[in-house]
């Protein structure tokens, strides 16, 4: 108890003196998952900031993932989940009872590591969730589903094919398509699972800056295993290891100086 | 050039051509077998082949007889076919794949379809003949037999369903959830455009089988030669095979061309339905994949 105490304190005090101007969207406080018996995730606290990119990075098997899918709580679809704690979006708790999965996720969206379009048309990828939402009128779909290809940077390459299918369209430009189809409902925060690993680097390059450009208007968190990714596009740094976090701090500091020895190990490649 | 190894390798180039010759014959054999019953059925049955046929009822000359009751009995046990075992088979599949738990028990369920879909025709004739014919008082009606048809068809569609609806990538139910989707919506917006061609392809063929039956409608006791057409759905009835398989053990050899043409009305029907089980596979298959 002391130990997760210890802990907050620190984070909090640390989160005092850099970025008491940043208001939280996600505040998660003694986090535990367990998947049957495996503790995956063990004490976690972690702030995650408005408009902010927050990086997770670490080893395979850290629980990286499995701590970012805890926050649209799609961690739950998989067998025998186990989770206590507390975790908070804008100020409401979500786990348990506490929110429906389906209101929670109208304001997360989450973009997958191998990119996942709908076999239905372009159009229709990105008004998938303006209408699941219940919005029906054809010109309000139509603005929706322009802006979002703009802000995906993704409109002038397929504004002339926007009925053909989406799988006809490269790897790269299916995953900024997902990026589109999550922008489209207009969500606070958008969740990304390595979003890059599966793609090329010019591709790679495009997503980064589509990530550069759209943290003025959402918050972001990425799991990433990529540490030159982390350290060039976001704004905090949180380091997993074994289930626990070891050290979070603004990236530049975290990569120039980090405090505990483990993550200058990691983030040198000493190990994983 | 080592004359031991020459010797090898000749035998096993020997054994080579031998598998060929005895799968290619195989294979041969059966196209012999069909090429001799659709001359055979074609060469009976093509005379036969007249309007008259379809607008007669059954008779005891052989050259007034025609289908036209077993037909209209066919297609009407259809109508009760295909929405009953279509609705609850593929609302069981979607229940079995998207809601229900995986657990040993909904295993077990699982296991116990798939035995089901290999029972043979004429128990499911018993189980209609117990349950809808008299414990339902629906006697030899339309609707005894449509009922029975549909269980014995079920476990054929609700495989071919489950099979269908699990090829639709995990990653894309993931997407729907992630975006706030309710089972439902997933289910309706993005399981079933993926999953109807092959959903539809395994129903279509189920209701082929449907149509060929005859077992079970011979234990529920359903009349061969009737004079009028079905009323409605508690009228009694006939159907096609019944009418074939009661031509064909008459003994006056004019029947049996009047059950060659039968025959080949059935098989036009079958081959139809095929056709269209395959034009919808070819059509879901191409949306998957472009």
């Amino acid at each position: 108890m002391t130990l997760i105490k210890d802990r907050k304190e620190k984070i909090g005090l640390h989160v005092m003196k850099n970025e008491n101007w940043k208001k939280p969207v996600y505040e998660t406080n003694g986090l535990n998952v367990w998947y049957g018996t495996s503790h995956a995730l063990k004490n976690i606290d972690l702030t995650i900031n408005e408009k902010e990119v927050t990086a997770i990075i670490g080893p395979s098997g850290c629980g990286k993932s499995t701590y970012l899918k805890t926050l649209n709580r799609m961690v739950e679809t998989a067998r025998d989940v186990h989770i206590s704690g507390n975790v908070t979006f804008m100020g409401n708790a979500i786990l348990g009872k506490a929110m429906p999965v389906e209101l929670l996720r109208s304001k997360v969206g989450m973009v997958f590591q191998k990119p996942n379009p709908f076999p239905k048309s372009i159009y229709e990828n990105v008004a998938f969730g303006p209408r699941i939402h219940g919005i029906r009128n054809k010109v309000m779909l139509d603005v929706i589903v322009e802006d979002s290809l703009r802000k995906a940077a993704l409109w002038d390459e397929v504004k002339d094919r926007l009925h053909k299918s989406a799988y006809g369209l490269s790897g790269g430009q299916q995953q900024r398509l997902c990026i589109a189809r999550c922008l489209a409902i207009d969500p606070e925060v958008i969740l990304m699972d390595e979003p890059t690993s599966a793609l090329d680097p010019v591709s790679t390059h495009k997503v980064e800056e589509l990530i550069a450009t759209i943290k003025n208007d959402v918050t972001i968190a990425i799991v990433t295993h990529n540490m030159q990714q982390a350290s060039r596009i976001s704004d905090r740094t949180a380091f997993f290891l074994n289930g626990e976090i070891v050290e979070c701090d603004r990236t530049s500091t975290l990569f120039s100086t980090p405090e505990d020895s483990r993550t200058n190990d990691y983030i040198n490649g000493r190990f994983g | 050039m080592d004359n031991n190894l020459l010797i090898k390798t000749n035998r096993r180039i020997v054994k080579d051509s031998i598998m060929k010759w005895l799968f290619g014959t195989a294979s041969f054999l059966l196209i012999v077998l069909i090429a001799f019953l659709f001359y055979g059925i074609g060469a009976d049955g093509v005379g036969r082949l007249n309007l008259s046929l379809f607008t007669n009822f059954g008779s005891r000359f052989p050259e007034q007889a025609g289908l036209k009751a077993a037909l209209v009995g066919t297609l009407s046990l259809m109508a009760v076919v295909i929405p009953v075992s279509m609705f609850i088979g593929i609302c069981s599949a979607i229940y079995l794949e998207e809601y229900a738990v995986k657990n040993k028990w909904t295993a077990f369920i699982e296991m116990n379809i798939s035995n089901l879909a290999g029972v043979p025709s004429v128990v499911f004739g018993l189980l209609g003949l117990t349950v809808f014919s008299r414990a339902l008082f629906l006697g030899n009606s339309i609707l005894a037999a449509g009922l029975t048809m549909s269980v014995l068809i079920l476990p054929i569609i609700i495989v071919a369903s489950q099979e269908a609806i699990r090829s639709v990538p995990d990653n894309l139910r993931e997407a729907s959830y992630g975006m706030g989707a309710t089972k439902w919506q997933t289910i309706t917006q993005v399981i079933m455009p993926s999953s109807i061609g092959s959903i539809l392809t395994g129903s279509i063929l189920s209701f082929s089988r449907a149509i060929g039956e005859t077992a079970p409608l011979i234990v529920l006791g359903i009349p061969v030669i009737i004079q009028f057409l079905p009323t409605g759905p508690l009228s009694t009835f006939t159907a096609l095979p019944m009418q074939i398989y009661d031509w064909a053990k008459r003994p006056q050899p004019e029947f049996a061309d009047v059950a060659s043409a039968g025959i080949i009305v059935l098989l036009v029907i079958l081959v139809t339905m095929n056709a269209f089980a395959i034009y919808f596979r070819n059509k879901a298959m191409k949306k998957l994949q472009n």
